[in-house]
């Protein structure tokens, strides 16, 4: 080895804390951070489908405490954390698809997240009236 | 120099393995005007300031892909950033993260090229073919299907703004799966299979957690998170495949 190679000190520098490094980072982790909260609604749903599977009692339980302050308090947040989750789920959906051709044009990603989102919130308004 | 000169300081990190434990941020005061890029800023340094100052540059057009920096804490070319865009406040410029620092602005390339290598970035013919069959035809149609993923520079701005990568080097990275992507996907090509061994793996396509960060900084338009992220689709299809049709006992 030279004297010149021998100089090479390759200086690699940390990864602590790398997502407060960047604005895109902290918005990527707090997408994947409403995954948590989406598990977490699955959770209070699969309860309740036990509750039902028991008693009639047991279900309207569950109902009641769904009722419950705290639980109104935390269907809210659940409310808005889910609604970035929809969100940001379309706007990554572009970049997990094959790339589609119209008249031997590209499909915009814009394209692709809004038919997304559009069709989610009709999705969602027709289960509401459905359950209303 | 024109009256418009104006001042900006530039705080450049500064490493050089002989004397520094550790990387350090110095502070350079540039005349500028509008015009100048923050190549042009480092140039001037070195030129007239500082001729210790170590980074890579060549075309000074956007086309060489050598004189990526991380400006601002954000990976980019240093040729088509205009200093003007900071001022009148400071700008720092530092190495693309994610590489070790070889000296001053210079990082560490080694892991990428091998890895650029090992994808085998180029066509690899279906069939024999004799010079008399003449050239290979392709429709409009089929240029579309990889001509955006060809636009690679090898800059490797992705890698700077890949974390996966940052946090484990063995992941391939977004520049080189879009470049294998880009040659999968040539109607004239038939080495998917070869690639692919690499594509499927955990250090191929499925490192990717589609922080996507890498299509937002990439210069050239090629978006590196489409280019991985439709293979995961096609590399799902294919280990389930081998459970219904088992491949060769040789594979």
């Amino acid at each position: 080895m030279s004297a010149q190679m021998d100089k090479r000190r390759p200086y690699i520098r940390s990864m602590n804390s790398w997502w407060k490094r960047d604005p895109y980072f902290i918005r990527y982790m707090g997408m994947e951070a409403t995954s948590v909260l989406v598990a977490l609604y699955a959770a209070i749903l699969l309860v309740g489908l036990l509750r039902l599977s028991q008693s009639e009692a047991a279900y309207n339980g569950w109902l009641d405490a769904l009722k419950s302050g705290p639980s109104i308090a935390l269907h809210a947040v659940i409310l808005v954390v889910f609604l970035y989750h929809l969100w940001s789920w379309f706007k990554v959906m572009p970049k997990t698809m094959p790339m589609i051709f119209v008249d031997g044009k590209k499909l915009p990603a814009e394209t692709i997240t809004y038919t997304g989102v559009t069709v989610a919130v009709v999705v969602n308004v027709i289960v509401l009236i459905i359950l209303v | 120099m024109a009256d418009s000169t104006k001042t900006i300081e530039m705080e450049v990190l500064r490493y050089r393995p002989e004397q520094d434990k550790e990387p350090f941020y110095q502070t350079y005061s540039v005349p500028f005007t509008d015009d100048w890029s923050v190549l042009q800023g480092l140039q001037y340094i070195k030129d007239d300031l500082d001729s210790s100052l170590s980074f890579r540059w060549s075309c000074r057009m956007a086309i060489c892909g050598s004189c990526g920096v991380m400006i601002d804490g954000v990976p980019k070319l240093g040729c088509r950033t205009f200093l003007r865009h900071y001022h009148p406040n400071k700008v720092r410029v530092g190495p693309l993260e994610h590489f070790p620092i070889e000296r001053d602005l210079v990082v560490v390339v080694e892991d990428f090229i091998k890895k650029l290598e090992s994808i085998k970035p180029y066509i690899i013919p279906k069939e024999p073919r004799k010079l008399e069959q003449g050239e290979y035809l392709q429709t409009p149609a089929q240029l579309e299907k990889f001509r955006q993923f060809s636009t690679c520079i090898n800059c490797m701005l992705c890698y700077a703004a890949c974390p996966q990568y940052g946090l484990d080097s063995k992941f391939t990275g977004p520049g080189i799966l879009a470049l294998l992507h880009r040659y999968n996907a040539d109607s004239r090509d038939g080495g998917q299979e070869e690639r692919m061994n690499l594509g499927h793996s955990e250090e191929g396509v499925w490192g990717c957690t589609a922080v996507a960060y890498c299509s937002e900084v990439c210069p050239k338009g090629v978006d590196p998170a489409n280019a991985i992220n439709q293979n995961k689709m096609g590399s799902a299809i294919d280990y389930f495949l081998r459970f219904v049709a088992p491949r060769g006992a040789g594979k």
